[in-house]
């Protein structure tokens, strides 16, 4: 019974070292410098790099952040800081049916709204797509942490005269802090890579582009473009710009591996 | 040290003043409930300024929840509340328009299982209570000058002086409790209350709780709740004695122990029940 375990443990991890081998295999001959610098190229020019994509996933994951990161904080302390209310449980209801809803399905929502009335693709649209699907996986993380802090440290605060809501952002917030910055991380990383929900808002963008209104290439949709593309040179770029694009989720994952670990070590400081 | 020596020697001569003086708290009429569930059953009692006074009884009694009144804790529980008043200098902190944190600031409380906030340092811990004053704060050398001297009135200060600025996590349990009394102590309450400190210490650090109880007389009143009877009958000037919600005794505690009024007090402190 334990050997099978083991193997199914092993197994869980095989796609991973697959998807792995296969990137560094088909990608890394593509990954030069100019990678990095150069702008996308017309068919038939040799090199090019994808600059302006990588620039957009920036842009993308920052509007992403400045919405997903207050309101799935604030809602994820709401819930673990008032969890019997009856208020608490619609909310948790509709974060759950909100993390499990199809990605596409946001962007045609952020189409709808935020595309549609101006008339044109902006890099806000995909940003606020991408915030969107941010919200739910912040605030269950977040909740998750908030809740693991023990009542005692809130009835300390209370005790010496702290409010609550003062409790709430100096004693029970800064415990958790760790745990939501992993949880923020994590939720990074799983949106970086998201392709579908901006299909129809950031669009993609051949240019170099640095404004929120304007449409905006990233990672995933170059890959998506170069991929579809019957051009031999696009598809190494693409397998390139994967290998990246899981190359930055990596550099999350163990940036958020490292801010779990506690602040005061063991002896250490 | 000679603790029991000490303290029944002291006890009988805080009798005779005990009475003359004005309460520093006095609870009238308390009744304190969970939903519908009475569990303090109007409670009168009154602390006398500087004293050490011991609530002792059963689990469940109805000694944690009435101690969690005198500081407005206890409505922190959902569906929590109370009736009846508990004076403060004379002015009912359950009056309208009192706000609970002023009160709480003026009444210290210290938990059974030490609570040192795990993302602050030493340092920090002590005058976390300033935190919460806002623009009240004390400046950074005043900061240090009230941690140097809380820790001190602790009797924490000569263990801790050299790692002010490292994890309050990393002490001992007992320090941890010694800590969050220094905490308390630092914003200067008139009352310290102590629900059952010593609990979830091993002998020698509940010792030494006891012994800075002991200390602490005369310069801050105490309220102790505690299982122990020994440690009532060790630390305590008056003691109450509490049983189904009701406060049944309370009393100098050398008399309470040694001739105790009521039938019930005497059952309990002769061990037949509880």
């Amino acid at each position: 019974m334990i050997g099978l375990t083991v193997v199914a443990a092993l197994l869980a991890t095989l796609p991973l070292l697959l998807i792995l081998t296969l990137l560094l295999k088909q990608g890394a001959s593509s990954l030069n410098v100019a990678f990095f610098t150069a702008m996308p190229k017309p068919v038939g020019e040799v090199g090019g790099g994808m600059a302006n994509a990588m620039l957009g996933t920036v842009m993308l994951i920052g509007v992403a952040s400045a919405i997903g990161l207050p309101f799935g904080i604030g809602a994820g302390l709401y819930l673990a800081e008032h969890k019997a209310e009856p208020l608490a449980a619609v909310v948790r209801f509709l974060s759950d049916v909100l993390n499990g809803l199809p990605s596409i399905v946001v962007g045609i929502f952020a189409w709808q709204f935020l595309v549609r009335p101006v008339k044109h693709f902006s890099a806000l649209a995909g940003g606020i797509a991408l915030g969107v699907m941010m919200i739910p996986l912040v605030t269950r993380t977040t909740e998750e942490m908030v809740r693991l802090v023990p009542d005692a440290l809130r009835e300390a605060a209370l005790a010496l005269g702290f409010s609550r809501w003062r409790t709430s952002l100096t004693v029970v917030l800064r415990t958790a802090l760790s745990g939501i910055v992993t949880g923020a991380l994590v939720a990074v990383a799983r949106i970086a890579g998201e392709t579908a929900p901006l299909l129809f808002t950031a669009f993609g963008n051949q240019f170099w582009s640095t404004s929120l209104t304007q449409p905006v290439s990233a990672l995933p949709l170059q890959i998506f473009t170069y991929a579809i593309s019957p051009y031999d040179e696009w598809h190494a770029l693409a397998w390139a710009g994967a290998l990246v694009l899981l190359a930055l989720v990596l550099v999350v994952s163990l940036i958020a591996k490292f801010v779990t670990r506690p602040r005061f070590g063991s002896g250490s400081d | 040290m000679p603790l029991t020596a000490v303290r029944f020697g002291a006890t009988v001569t805080a009798e005779s003043p005990a009475t003359t003086t004005a309460p520093i708290v006095s609870v009238r009429s308390l009744d304190a409930y969970f939903a519908a569930t009475r569990a303090v059953r109007d409670v009168s009692l009154d602390l006398v300024e500087g004293q050490v006074t011991a609530i002792i009884g059963p689990s469940g009694c109805g000694k944690s929840t009435l101690l969690r009144c005198l500081n407005r804790m206890h409505e922190t529980v959902p569906s929590a509340h109370t009736e009846g008043e508990v004076l403060l200098e004379g002015k009912d902190i359950y009056a309208r328009g009192v706000n609970p944190i002023e009160v709480r600031r003026r009444i210290g409380m210290v938990f059974q299982r030490p609570t040192p906030f795990p993302t602050m340092s030493i340092r920090d811990n002590v005058i976390a209570g300033f935190r919460a004053a806002g623009p009240a704060a004390p400046t950074r050398g005043e900061q240090h000058d009230i941690a140097e001297s809380s820790l001190r009135r602790a009797a924490l200060w000569d263990e801790v002086k050299d790692r002010l600025h490292e994890s309050a996590t990393a002490l001992s349990g007992g320090q941890q409790q010694r800590l969050c009394i220094a905490r308390a102590l630092a914003t200067k309450p008139r009352v310290l209350l102590l629900d059952e400190p010593t609990a979830s210490l091993d002998p020698l650090s509940s010792q030494k709780v006891e012994e800075l109880v002991y200390e602490l007389r005369g310069d801050v009143t105490i309220v102790i709740v505690t299982h122990n009877m020994q440690q009532a009958a060790r630390v305590s000037d008056r003691t109450a004695f509490m049983l189904l919600g009701e406060l049944v005794e309370a009393a100098p505690t050398s008399r309470l122990f040694t001739s105790p009024v009521d039938e019930r007090t005497e059952s309990y402190i002769t061990g037949r029940f509880g």
